[in-house]
């Protein structure tokens, strides 16, 4: 396999951008969610993209497809909610390993697909490992703040089979992403230690947290620089932070990132803030302006987009990416 | 890629803590251990684990760096009991921000503790004791828990007692760690052991100095590795003679990390400043510590009969107690302290009329700083979710006042135990809920019954629920986009099955310009926008609060009304479509399948001398009182507080002189309606055949440009095209009761009664539109006869539930005046039932009312929006009238 990390030192890598905002635009229905294949589902699961990897392939081949098109390096499977936890609400535990499995499976098609026609620029599959619907180390019951609703062995085990399912589908990195309670995230990388173990192989990972509030911390209370000490016992291919925020309100926190991280450093951040009607209206040419500043400060190795981002935004990025140096871990002799 | 870091031991809790060369000692706390502190011990073994804590933050507020826990001891159940304090300190901002070092002999204790915390710890201990086997284990599993690690410098044979033994296990340790598990070095502590000196036994005398040495050999020769130790355990020969004590750990410490050692389990009250302690018991301990004489021991034993104690005493600041009331039970709030929480509100209670008083006064306004500290960022949420915890304390405190004002005085006094019920949904579609958690957590801390109804939830769900549940307010949350679109929803679902609730909106992508624009128009009470967790407090007691509640809705109403005409105002250019891209994106009913039901009596009839008693039960009366300028909803504005007494005296005048109209039959009830054969012909046009030929209404159509997937709408969308081959048909109608109202005014009018002047023109208007409803309803069921199994009450007739619409010329699905002549020129009204249409087109009597009749049940209501040159030109050519004239005449739609 290609060595991405050497690939990391040379250039500025590109991440995709939304998967939901391009999968809107489909306006599937609950029939098309359910396709044949889960038409007598018992419960609604109209809102459930990941289920789209099953029912509607191509409809997620083609957003894959179009990011490349756009300049990514690297796609992100469809499998934000890919665990025994997030899918209990769809009653789809059992569908997990096959969600996940099916879900990098045909990202790497794409993927293999643009590599073959761009060998000088290959292209990668994140299998993303999202923070499941709870949280470790907050109660939702106040009247017993010791109350946890998942345990980390709970979310270990879970963690685990989409870890294992996402690298038989062929996931080339894994991407735990949108952290929001660090717990939760040690717990998806002990599982991806686990299994790294087990299989005797090395699998570059991506950490990526979230911050959520204007008081610059995580949900679960850290510090941006707190998080990053709380997940730097794994060797990572890159910790950054995407979502909850646009491209400019992220930059003080990449800084932090920038500067004490002794890994890469990524972001992929939402096309600005939602309008008041959930819409992210920044065109591309306003968040490349502020991707920019990730460049001209030297802050970033992987750069893309969360929520709102298309595959404009993504052209964007990966334009004025390809000028720019990566930011450098080591130091200038 | 990576450049070789500073190898600086990094730690975190809620926030960092990174031990460098420069660091000053980092001060363990260690009074949250059970075999440190018998007060701890206690308090677990009893459970007092709100105390246990208070412990734990009094050691964070005296300096603490990292705080150590321990859970050891034979009568505890250590796994859960770690645990339990651990999931408890994680709950607490304050204390959690330091580093926990997770502190046990057993490791599945340490796991557990492991488990359960975010932050990078540090585990103390692991040693060779049990061999390398097991020690390699775990330290796997430390480092991939992402912990630091104490090593004990312990082996096989025992524990390290002397100079070279503590090297020996140290060195052994340090190789296997870097070497095999690939510890991070800078990530090990090693803890030399340190043992007691002054016992009087010969092999005891160089502890200290040995101790000392050897911190001082791996500093030197284990890179990047840390050393600590339990300090307390120098002097225990010493036990009962505080000031000997803290000299001996003072003089230890001063060497110590001299040497090297850099972290330690002190207690800072057990801790004398080394500058401070006398010269002559300088010299004696450190002739023990640093084992400089033959009778060191001898000598100190001696002298400490001589040093007389001097207890120091560490205490909190507690200052703040001594402020006012208010600011009191603010910083409580704000800084979650539930210590003095109920002396306080008594005290309020005391100063109070009524104990309900202290909840919407005194604690309302900590609340409301606690909200904005959040919202401006200098609190997070869990210290948010803390706050909410002494306020439920407090409101617990006070409840039984409160009951207690209510039996005395059940009329004023407020409360059912309840602060109100909240029902709380992530609505359909959306399966994000640690918001509406959060904010159901908070809302709970305040005493009201919580809902959840949890994820996914159809409004219908919603809706049922909060009727069998009788909740006072309705919360919704959604974090992805579609989820608004639901919301939506609900409020119109809410308004048409009547409720009068208000509505909370939070989550993600909600905002207060969507919920203004979009849902709060869509439902009569209050709908607000709420996106943090303790604003929702106030907000909820505002609205519930019975006394102000209902001019608080009046204000948020008119707030968000206000906002929303200045959103619009200010949004972006609207975007226009031309008449013929309008045209394209028409609504489009599939007329293979859309029912068309013949009418049972097509052509004009006329109604004359109508009994208005009919009428009586059609009245609309909210609108009469508004012609009043009292503001309400009938039949509750009868009771309103504020309005109700003036409301009923003139209900109670209309209905007398209502009761005359019908007696005497003072006014004269006239109605003409025709049902046709109908098509839309050119997109626009409506082609009807009357008795003698054929007459077209002309339709406006909406030009503005839509989302995609929203069409542009014109009346003639709900009549089947020509070409479609298909046969409709629609109808119009004037109805009125007008006549003799202006003879009966002016007959008040001479009287000088213009109260009864106004009164019968109002009542006439009122008269006028029931009879329209009335006889859209006989048309319904009747003459057209579509709607024949049709039971709707009056009130539903009011809200327009039926299939089948009635626009009015003049009204916003048809602004176009105009087309009352057609209505006139098709029916004959002026010939057939006199009434006139004035160089306005005003009807005349006022009390009339005209319109269309379009039967299919996909018709709506709409409005027209503002339309572009382009269709008025066209508009213009199709009437064949001057362009200018029709300029005129919709000139109000037209975009400037």
């Amino acid at each position: 396999m290609i060595d991405i990390q050497k690939i990391l030192e040379e250039r500025i890598l590109v991440l995709d951008g939304a998967m939901g905002t391009m999968l809107q635009r489909h306006k599937f229905t609950e029939e098309d969610f359910r396709g044949e294949r889960l038409k007598d589902w018992p419960v609604p699961i109209q809102g459930n993209n990941d289920v789209l990897s099953i029912t509607q392939p191509e409809a997620i081949k083609e957003v894959h497809r179009l990011y490349f098109e756009a300049g990514a390096d690297i796609v992100e499977t469809n499998t934000f909610s890919g665990t025994t936890i997030a899918m209990a609400d769809y009653q789809m535990e059992d569908l997990v390993y096959e969600l996940n499995y099916q879900s990098a499976k045909i990202a790497k098609e794409v993927a293999i697909e643009f590599t073959s026609k761009e060998p000088h620029k290959p292209r990668f599959v994140a299998g993303s490992i999202g923070p499941t619907n709870r949280t470790a180390s907050m109660s939702p019951d106040v009247n017993d703040p010791g109350y946890r609703a998942v345990t980390f062995d709970e979310l270990r085990i879970a963690y685990k089979q989409q870890v294992e399912a996402l690298l038989d589908g062929g996931a080339d990195i894994l991407l735990v992403e949108t952290v929001f309670d660090t717990l939760n995230a040690k717990a998806a990388l002990f599982a991806i230690e686990e299994v790294k173990d087990e299989r005797n192989v090395e699998i570059p990972i991506m950490v990526s947290g979230t911050i959520t509030d204007a008081s610059g911390r995580t949900l679960s209370g850290q510090t941006a620089e707190a998080f990053l000490i709380s997940v730097s016992h794994i060797p990572m291919l890159s910790v950054g932070f995407n979502c909850a925020l646009g491209a400019n309100q992220l930059t003080p926190h990449l800084e932090v990132l920038a500067k004490k991280a002794n890994f890469g450093v990524s972001a992929h951040p939402n096309a600005g803030l939602p309008n008041a009607f959930g819409e992210y209206d920044e065109t591309p040419e306003q968040m490349a302006s502020q991707i920019k500043e990730y460049l001209d400060k030297g802050l970033v190795n992987i750069v893309g987009g969360c929520c709102g981002t298309t595959p404009d935004h993504i052209k964007a990025i990966a334009d004025l990416a390809k000028d720019y140096k990566p930011r450098t871990t080591q130091v200038v002799a | 890629m990576s450049k070789e870091k500073e190898r600086y031991m990094r730690l975190s809790g809620l926030e960092p803590l990174i031990i460098t060369p420069e660091s000053n000692f980092v001060n363990v706390g260690e009074r949250t251990n059970v075999a440190g502190s018998r007060k701890f011990l206690r308090l677990v073994k009893e459970e007092k684990f709100d105390e246990a804590l208070d412990i734990a933050r009094h050691q964070v507020e005296g300096g603490a760096q990292v705080i150590d826990i321990n859970m050891d001891d034979g009568l505890i159940d250590g796994k859960e009991a770690m645990v339990r304090f651990l999931n408890l300190i994680m709950a607490e901002p304050d204390i959690a921000r330091i580093p926990i070092m997770i502190d046990s002999s057993k490791w599945e204790i340490i796991e557990a503790g492991l488990q359960v915390v975010q932050g990078k710890c540090v585990v103390n201990s692991i040693s060779l004791k049990e061999g390398e086997e097991e020690f390699i284990k775990h330290a796997k599993a430390i480092k991939r828990y992402g912990a630091a690690v104490i090593i004990m410098a312990f082996d096989k044979v025992g524990q390290a007692d002397n100079y070279d033994r503590r090297i020996e296990i140290s060195k052994r340790s340090y190789d296997i760690l870097v070497n095999q598990v690939k510890f991070p070095p800078e990530d090990i502590i090693f803890d030399l052991n340190i043992f007691p000196v002054a016992t009087g036994m010969e092999e005891h005398r160089k502890n200290a100095i040995d101790f000392i040495e050897a911190t001082k050999w791996v500093r030197e020769n284990l890179p990047h590795c840390s050393v600590s130790g339990g300090v307390s355990n120098v002097s225990f020969s010493f036990r009962g003679n505080n000031p000997v004590r803290e000299a001996m750990h003072s003089v230890f410490l001063y060497h110590a990390i001299k040497a090297g050692m850099n972290m330690g389990i002190v207690n800072p009250a057990m801790l004398e400043v080394y500058d401070d302690i006398p010269k002559d018991l300088l010299e004696h301990v450190e002739d023990v510590i640093l084992d400089r004489r033959d009778d060191a021991t001898e000598r100190l034993l001696d002298f400490a009969e001589t040093v007389v104690g001097t207890n120091k005493e560490k205490t909190a600041d507690l200052s703040w107690r001594e402020e006012p009331l208010q600011n009191r039970i603010t910083r409580a709030l704000v800084k979650g302290i539930d210590q003095y929480i109920v002396e306080d509100v008594e005290e309020a209670r005391q100063n109070s009329d009524k104990p309900i008083e202290v909840i919407e006064g005194n604690l309302m306004a900590g609340m409301n700083v606690v909200g904005d500290l959040f919202g401006s960022g200098k609190m997070f949420l869990p210290q948010v979710v803390k706050s909410a915890r002494v306020m439920k304390k407090a409101v617990a405190y006070l409840l039984p006042f409160i009951e207690e004002e209510k039996k005395k005085n059940p009329k004023t006094a407020q409360g059912n135990g309840s602060a109100g019920k909240v029902l709380m949904a992530t609505v359909k579609g959306d399966v994000h809920d640690i918001g509406k958690n959060i904010v159901s957590v908070v809302l709970g801390c305040n005493n009201y019954e919580i809902v959840d109804l949890g994820v996914m939830v159809p409004a219908e769900k919603i809706i049922q629920t909060a009727i069998d549940e009788q909740v006072d307010i309705i919360g919704l949350s959604g974090l992805i986009t579609p989820s608004l679109d639901e919301m939506v929803y609900l409020a119109k679902e809410m308004e048409r099955k009547n409720f009068n609730i208000p509505l909370l909106i939070g989550g993600a992508t909600t905002s207060k310009a969507h919920t203004a624009v979009k849902i709060d128009p869509q439902y009569k009470n209050a709908v607000v926008h709420v996106n943090d967790a303790s604003r929702a407090v106030t907000v909820v007691g505002d609205l519930l609060n019975k006394r102000s509640n209902q001019k608080y809705v009046g204000d948020l109403k008119e707030n968000y009304e206000k906002f929303r005409e200045g959103f619009l105002k200010r949004t972006k250019q609207k975007e226009y479509l031309s008449i013929e891209e309008a045209r394209k994106n028409k609504y489009k009913i599939d007329w293979s399948t859309s029912e068309i039901i013949k009418p049972n009596q097509l052509g004009i009839q006329v109604i004359e001398d109508f009994d208005l008693r009919k009428l009586e039960p059609y009245i609309d009366w909210t609108p009469f009182f508004r012609s009043w300028d009292l503001h309400g909803k009938y039949p509750d504005i009868l009771t309103d507080k504020v309005v109700g007494e003036q409301a009923t005296s003139l209900f109670n005048d209309a209905k007398e002189l209502l009761k005359k109209v019908f007696d005497e039959k003072l006014l004269g009830a006239k109605a003409i309606y025709g049902l046709f054969k109908a098509n839309t012909v050119n997109d626009d046009d409506i082609e009807i055949a009357t008795e003698n030929g054929s007459a077209k209404f002309r339709t406006l159509r909406q030009q503005l440009k839509k989302h995609a997937g929203k069409p542009n709408f014109a009346l003639s969308d709900f009549v089947a095209p020509k070409e479609s081959g298909i046969q409709d048909y629609v109808g119009c109608f004037c109805v009125t009761t007008g006549f003799g109202t202006k003879e009966l005014a002016e007959a008040f009018e001479a009287d000088h009664d213009d109260y009864n002047s106004i009164m019968i023109k109002a009542l006439a208007d009122r008269l006028a539109e029931a009879f329209a409803e009335y006889l859209h309803k006989k048309v319904r069921k009747e003459d057209w006869g579509y709607a024949t199994e049709e039971t709707l009450s009056n009130e539903e007739l009011i809200k327009e539930v039926y299939k089948g619409i009635r626009p009015a010329p003049g009204y916003p699905a048809c602004p176009d005046h105009l087309e009352k002549l057609t209505i006139w020129e098709v029916l004959g009204v002026k010939e057939k039932i006199g009434v006139e249409l004035t160089e306005s087109l005003a009807m005349w009597p006022a009390a009339s009312v005209s319109g269309y009749y379009f039967g299919n049940k996909e018709a709506r209501y709409f409005g027209l929006g503002k339309i572009k040159e382009d269709q008025v030109v066209d508009f213009a050519e199709r009437k064949n009238i001057d362009f200018e004239y029709a300029k005129k005449w919709l000139n109000p739609n037209l975009i400037e």
